[in-house]
């Protein structure tokens, strides 16, 4: 194995002579190693920043732009449906400036309801697929999981990897997956979830990181939210490390999103610096971050209207979609 | 497999020419810390037997901001008038009170420094970045704490001494005179301060003349913890207080940390005398980075290593070694990193690198960049704005230069990394070791069993693997060779303060 | 000026043509009862590098014989007078042997300052013999000899215990671990009493390489034949070579050149000269060398063992080594 690639950000895989499918057929380059301590030091400097006056209603303004509102559960409606694509087109009824949100994401039956209500505007819809949460379903199903979506409207697809595959070594197979579901999403873009509150370090989650890229995933998203922990300013540094070395290799953008447990503004402009201070200015677009949330936006809306007014707010002066 | 393909020829095509950019997308506003509860005397005196006294010359000097280049008091200046004065109630004080005290007694009049710090840690942490030049985030988040971590450990060993050294008879040196640096002003104090007492002895103790402030608000807090009179004497002033110090007959004890050349000059100065002395100086440490490291965090490791407070840090690491096969990813990534330095005001919270401590050390690291580009290194500054008043130096790093360089032999003192290479493990250790310092060194690799066998080659008294620049009061600190003896800190720390069958 | 005192010193000795450094004469037959065949005297060397060497400046020192004492040699020997660069030698012998030295496992140099002991008490009527030669009681000479082999016993258990004592887990605030760890320095001078000549010689000398150092040692002049019988017990002990040198000659001429020497880490002088140890702790500052300068106990301190030895000693000549690591995965 050669220290030349470390960090190179060079593929994971070759086509083995073989040429067939299995795991015979791939060379595997080790990924940089992850030092746990280093890491969370970093992120936890950074998540020190002081971020005031202007700069703070820019990165604010910014993390609503990149907004993804979510909502995934079983007991979606078209009506919660609707009122959510509401919000994210107009967040903040006194101030139009704001906004609109980057996306809704749903699971793939409310696709056409949000399709609907959003039509007009630039908010886009994203799906989720690939038998979320957990990914334990044949890849058949999953790749029509996929298609279904994205002929029901789906403008981007929200997947998961097959973490037991990823925890057994089996990286053929994820990688496999990854680069069916991109065939299959067409002219979709594709945001791998790489679910890291499962896959035990972050060690694996750079593997899976740079798997995931190499497979062509368009952004690399940490968390489906149903498990805990979700995103982590520590986890996202690790995934946002991995896009660097890809950019360096290759001179591609891939996007990151961060999901799940990013609740606060505060916490909104400790990812945004995160990002700005790994990967620079190029990334602080919708195109290339996203924050996968539902509670974030009100949080950002008050200290939005904290900042232009000066008083602290009180929740119910905001809408709850 | 049509993605796999892609992205190989992509690297090929693209690999170089992709950079990122760091320019003013989003701008983080000034972010200066509140200074208005802040309240700077325009005068201060000597601490002496527990009470502030003129100097009998009378002579006063200006304590400066280097990042303003504002003066922020008038200090007195002690003459050996004084230190004979303040070496005489440091001797009654022991003879009288502190040798004779329960250890338990001590260590609660310890505590109660470490206690007093903590609450006053803002106003300390502030008048440390002004006095000194230090990004307040360093101040607030690494000095003032550790300074009260120094206290709080060593006042629990005051009446444990007896477990300290395995049994052997032991007994207090007596009164100690000690000379610190300008880097950690306050932090330093305590290095010195929390376990000569902790040890029985009193203490005679003299700030660095560009960075007084503190030490003089540590012998307030001194004085409201009630601390008998003349246990700890603070005495301000420059080179020639300290010589005072060092050759007054009646101090049995000599602790200094400054440059190994001063070192040199007390440890010759003493020759005759049964005067003990430590040394902490200076040092040229190594910074080992393998292939198979983490290379983005062992980029922070390099960062944190020497542009950590400016590098005035004896133990940075100013020689970086990188392994040949990831010289140009690291250099790379390196640079990018020192993009986001934000170098400025030492008061805006996010301030990474803060002002140079004196126009006399802003020139003898211009001096030695000067001397290394001569010598025909490649210099790479980042390019940061400099402020028009104070003293400024931007994060600076040199490639291609060779062991022989001076940038690679003498301590610079700032931030300025000299970068080579290394094929092996030997070859790294080799050039590692190939210094008259020993003071510390880094090594970076995923391998444990390469930890090791670095750990134990490298001539060098604190071995950072895997991290870099960290301190803690549980942890020995000090030098191998020409970076001077004795540990401070930890249970063998108290051997510098003690006398040991 | 070296010259001129070799000079000076040929000239002392040639005022007695009887003894010279190469052609011994026993003087056996003044024992009144004559032999049947010449006794082989033996010439003393100094111990470097693991060989037994004359001076390489040629010069030499006398040592007389006490009255009844003789048997075994001349009335008066010749005893190599190290030089300057006698020392450089014994130094980069030491650093030679410094790196097998420090990475032999403790419990081997445990073992191999047994093998001494072992050696000593297999010649220890040579050892008190020699002692007693260079004057004083011979119950005081047993007495030193049996204390010295006690001495190399008692170090010999040290070796691999001292890192268990005084190494360190540092409990630091964070996720890392750290721990601190007693290290060699170098090469270390030593420059031993006058008297006990043995005693002072190995109580000074084995608690340095016990800690894994290498150690020039300078011998007392007053009785320099038996740090040589001592030598001869070093090379039949499986010590290497280089790691204890001894050295003959005058200390006010070698302690300075010890103290300056670049190589050379730490010094522990015992000198009774107030000016020469001064002179000691000046030049050591050139490169910070850990100077320890004392005033020699009397005899009996050397005997007692709260005072002749302990850990001290050994840590005295130990740097402390702290490393620090991470925890995560």
């Amino acid at each position: 194995m050669s220290t030349e690639q470390n960090g190179s950000g060079l593929s994971l895989f070759r086509a083995g002579s073989g040429g067939g499918r299995g795991p015979s057929a791939y060379a595997l380059f080790n990924p940089p190693p992850v030092d746990k301590v280093a890491v969370e030091e970093r992120a936890a400097a950074l998540a020190t920043r002081s971020i005031k006056k202007a700069a703070k209603v820019a990165g604010l303004k910014l993390a609503v732009s990149m907004m993804d509102l979510t909502t995934l559960e079983g007991k979606d409606t078209p009506g919660k449906v609707r009122q959510l694509c509401q919000k994210a087109m107009r967040p903040l009824d006194s101030d139009p400036s704001i906004g609109p949100c980057a996306a809704i994401c749903v699971y793939p039956n409310l696709v056409p309801v949000a399709k609907a209500t959003l039509a007009g505007s630039t908010v886009k819809v994203a799906s989720v697929a690939t038998a979320f949460p957990s990914g334990q379903s044949p890849l058949s199903i999953k790749l029509d999981d996929t298609r279904r979506a994205v002929e029901l409207g789906a403008d981007e697809i929200d997947m998961v990897i097959d973490r037991g595959a990823m925890l057994t070594g089996d990286y053929a197979k994820v990688f496999d997956e990854i680069a069916a579901t991109k065939e299959a999403c067409g002219a979709a873009h594709l945001k791998v979830i790489l679910e890291t509150g499962e896959l035990g370090s972050y060690d694996v989650v750079r593997r899976a990181s740079d798997l995931a890229i190499a497979a062509g995933a368009d952004f690399i998203k940490t968390s489906t939210g149903k498990i805990q922990p979700a995103a982590t300013l520590p986890v996202t540094l690790v995934m946002l490390e991995a896009i660097r070395d890809y950019y360096y290799a290759s001179g591609r953008r891939i996007g990151m999103k961060p999901a799940g447990g990013v609740r606060t503004a505060k916490q909104s402009l400790q990812y945004l610096v995160l990002l700005r201070e790994t990967l620079g200015d190029a990334w602080l677009t919708p195109d290339l971050f996203r924050f996968g949330a539902s509670a974030l936006l009100n949080d950002v809306l008050m200290q939005l209207e904290k900042e232009r007014t000066g008083a602290y707010q009180a929740s119910e002066d905001f809408s709850k979609d | 497999m049509g993605q796999i393909t892609r992205s190989e020829k992509d690297s090929v095509e693209k690999r170089s020419s992709a950079a990122l950019d760091f320019g003013a997308a989003w701008e983080y506003a000034p972010a200066p810390e509140a200074t208005d509860h802040i309240r700077i005397d325009p005068k201060y005196e000597l601490f002496i037997g527990g009470k502030w006294r003129a100097p009998r010359a009378g002579k006063y000097f200006q304590t400066i901001s280097p990042s303003t280049e504002q003066v922020l008091a008038e200090v007195a200046e002690a003459g050996a008038e004084d230190v004979d004065d303040a070496v005489k109630a440091a001797r009654q004080a022991y003879d009288n009170v502190w040798s004779k005290m329960r250890g338990a007694e001590r260590a609660k009049y310890i505590f109660r420094i470490s206690r007093a710090i903590q609450e006053k840690a803002r106003e300390l942490a502030i008048v440390e970045s002004m006095d000194g030049g230090k990004p307040i985030k360093e101040s607030r988040d690494v000095d003032v704490p550790l300074a009260a971590a120094h206290f709080f450990y060593h006042a629990g060993w005051a009446d444990k001494l007896d477990y300290a050294f395995q049994g052997r008879p032991h007994r207090p040196l007596g009164v100690a005179g000690q000379i610190i640096p300008w880097n950690f002003p306050l932090l330093m104090a305590a290095w010195k301060i929390a376990p000569a007492l902790a040890c029985g002895n009193t203490v005679v103790l003299k700030p660095a003349e560009t960075t007084p402030l503190t030490a003089l608000l540590l012998a307030q807090i001194i004085e409201e913890c009630e601390l008998p009179p003349g246990v700890v004497n603070i005495l301000t002033g420059a080179g020639a207080t300290g010589a005072a110090i060092a050759s007054h007959p009646d101090v049995d004890k000599i602790a200094f940390t400054g440059s190994t050349g001063v070192g040199k000059r007390i440890q010759k100065s003493i020759a005759g005398t049964t005067k003990r002395l430590t040394l902490e100086l200076g040092g040229k440490a190594a910074n080992i980075v393998f292939g198979d490291a983490s290379l983005d965090q062992a980029v922070e490791g390099i960062v944190r290593g020497i542009y950590f407070n400016q590098g005035h840090v004896c133990c940075a690491g100013s020689r970086l070694l990188v392994e040949e096969s990831v010289h140009d990813v690291i250099v790379r990534k390196l640079k990018d990193r020192m993009m986001t330095l934000r170098l400025g005001d030492p008061l805006d919270k996010n301030t990474d690198v803060g002002a140079i401590n004196s126009k006399m050390q802003l020139g003898k690291i211009r001096e030695l960049v000067e001397a290394g580009e001569q010598e025909g290194a490649e210099r790479y500054s980042a390019p940061v704005k400099l402020p028009e008043k104070g003293y400024w130096f931007p994060p600076t790093f040199f490639t291609g230069a060779g062991q022989s360089c001076r940038i690679a032999r003498e301590e610079i003192f700032g931030p300025v990394l000299t970068i080579m290479t290394f094929r092996t493990p030997d070859e790294a250790i080799e050039k590692a070791n190939n210094t008259m310092y020993g003071l510390s060194a880094g090594i970076w690799t995923d391998k444990g069993s390469k930890i090791f066998h670095m750990a134990t080659r490298l001539k060098a008294g604190v071995i950072w693997g895997n991290t870099y620049n960290k301190f803690d009061p549980s942890s020995p600190f000090g030098g191998y060779k020409e970076s001077g003896f004795g540990r401070e800190g930890g249970r063998q720390g108290l051997l510098a303060y003690t006398d040991v069958e | 000026m070296e010259g001129k005192k070799k000079t000076q010193e040929a000239e002392r000795t040639s005022d007695r043509p009887s003894v010279t450094g190469d052609a011994p004469m026993t003087r056996g037959e003044s024992r009144g009862k004559a032999k049947a065949r010449l006794r082989v005297a033996k010439a003393y060397k100094m111990y470097v590098g693991g060989a037994f060497v004359r001076s390489e400046s040629g010069r030499y020192f006398q040592v007389e014989s006490a009255k009844g004492h003789a048997d075994a040699d001349a009335d008066v020997v010749n005893v190599p007078r190290g030089s300057r660069k006698d020392v450089r030698d014994a130094v980069l012998a030491a650093k030679n042997a410094l790196g097998g030295w420090e990475k032999r496992t403790p419990f081997n140099r445990g073992q191999i300052l047994y093998r001494l002991a072992e050696v000593m008490e297999s010649r220890r009527a040579e050892l008190v013999e020699s002692i007693a030669r260079a004057g004083g009681a011979l119950e005081d000479a047993e007495r030193e000899v049996e204390a010295a082999i006690d001495r190399a016993v008692y170090y010999a258990g040290w070796a691999d215990k001292v890192s268990g004592v005084v190494a360190s887990h540092n409990p630091v605030s964070g996720p890392h671990f750290g721990f601190s760890l007693p290290e060699p320095m170098g090469v270390v001078c030593v420059l031993a009493p006058e008297r006990p000549s043995l005693l002072g010689l190995l109580s000074t000398t084995l608690p340095v390489i016990t800690g894994g150092n290498t150690c020039v040692a300078l011998a007392s002049a007053e009785d320099p034949r038996t740090a040589i019988v001592f030598s001869e017990c070093l090379a039949t002990s499986d010590l290497p070579g280089g790691v204890l040198n001894v050295l003959t000659g005058h200390a006010d001429e070698l302690a300075p050149v010890m103290a300056k020497h670049r190589e050379v880490i730490a010094i522990d002088a015992w000198l009774v000269d107030a000016d020469l140890r001064a002179k000691v702790q000046a030049e050591g500052a050139d490169n910070v060398k850990r100077v320890k300068v004392r005033v020699p106990m009397d005899p009996d301190s050397w005997l007692d063992e709260r005072r002749g030895q302990g850990l001290s000693w050994i840590e005295r000549h130990l740097e402390t080594k702290t490393v620090w690591h991470p925890m995560g995965v």
